[in-house]
């Protein structure tokens, strides 16, 4: 790799753009696909570049074969993202352990006395209300949203806005009896029962967890198990 | 892929870091993987002139041979393809004791 394409791949990393860089495993020529440009040793010929832009937005590196040749597509996406709403206990553990698994972790909270950096070490905090955070913060396909604070006015917005985004989780602390009554409010807000269904409440996969930690354990579980697809996926290395 | 985005942030990053010390570095990336390998494709590592190495391809069970490699691939700057599987004995003197089949993309950072 020359190293003006690592550096350009570095700054990408740095300014969190999504990029992919093609190799030809024929030749070793390489060139980096950025979202609305490309640079590098040779430039993609116009037919190939939607194969490069579909393994971009479905977060798949692999090998693809265009005309003669293999090429290997690395795509390099911003990291995934969490947004946990409450600056509890619960998100004490859970922000350091998603951050370990590969997620920027924001946790919101507008009340000062839980969202402190001495609770949240290196973690970042925003101190909007939920929904006005959730708005700048622009949730994607690629985000993972979780309400813990167990105030419906600081849960409920957060959980509407979310709803409304593509955010690939969405989850919400809290009892079965806790659950049902959220439910009357959003429908009351006006979420149908399908945007509800997407929220995971109780939340967490049932481990029997009992402490914060165990807790944080049984969400980021179950955050894996919605991005890689579950049973399906065992098997395939 | 995704989940190695942070991870493969920290070996471009101490990629750079040996690039920085004038060393020359290697980069590995997991191209292709068959069976129950345990590094998925996309994943890297990078190894610098004296040997060193971060990130993994695998278990651990590669890591040895493809910093051997690593050291070829900075003395020519021609990359490589190599595979490493059980059945690929007499290609590679080690193997994946998982059963699985991987190929990586081995080239130096010029």
């Amino acid at each position: 790799m020359r190293r003006r394409l690592f550096d350009a791949l570095r700054r990408a990393q740095a300014e969190k753009r999504a990029v992919a860089l093609v190799t030809d495993l024929g030749t070793g020529l390489q060139t980096l696909v950025h979202a609305d440009a490309q640079e590098g040793d040779v430039a993609l010929e116009d037919e190939f570049l939607p194969q490069v832009r579909d393994a971009i937005r479905r977060d798949r590196s692999g090998i693809v074969e265009f005309y003669e040749g293999r090429f290997f597509i690395q795509v390099q996406n911003p990291p995934l993202r969490l947004i946990i709403i409450g600056a509890v206990h619960i998100a004490q553990a859970l922000a350091p352990m998603a951050a370990l698994a590969g997620y920027d972790v924001t946790v919101v909270d507008p009340r000062r006395a839980f969202a402190t950096d001495a609770r949240f070490p290196a973690i970042t905090l925003n101190g909007e209300w939920p929904d006005d955070a959730l708005a700048a913060l622009a949730p994607d396909h690629r985000t993972a949203i979780v309400t813990l604070t167990h105030d419906p006015k600081l849960d409920d917005p957060a959980l509407l806005a979310a709803l409304s985004s593509p955010a690939f989780y969405v989850g919400a602390l809290g009892s079965r009896k806790t659950h049902a009554k959220r439910r009357e409010r959003l429908a009351e807000a006006g979420a149908g029962e399908d945007a509800f269904a997407r929220i995971k409440g109780p939340v967490g996969l049932d481990i029997s967890a009992v402490t914060p930690a165990e807790i944080a354990i049984s969400i980021l579980a179950e955050m894996t198990l919605t991005l890689r697809g579950g049973p399906k996926a065992k098997g395939e290395g | 892929m995704a989940e190695a985005a942070a991870e493969v942030a920290s070996v471009l990053d101490q990629a750079a870091a040996w690039l920085a010390e004038g060393r020359q570095v290697a980069l590995a990336t997991v191209i292709a993987t068959w069976g129950s390998s345990p590094r998925p494709v996309g994943s890297q590592m990078a190894v610098d002139d004296r040997g060193a190495m971060a990130g993994s391809v695998s278990g651990g069970c590669i890591e040895g041979a493809v910093v051997h490699e690593a050291q070829q691939v900075l003395t020519t700057g021609e990359p490589r393809l190599l595979s490493f599987g059980v059945a690929d004995e007499t290609a590679w003197s080690v193997g994946l004791a998982c059963g699985g089949k991987v190929e990586l993309y081995l080239e130096a950072i010029r």
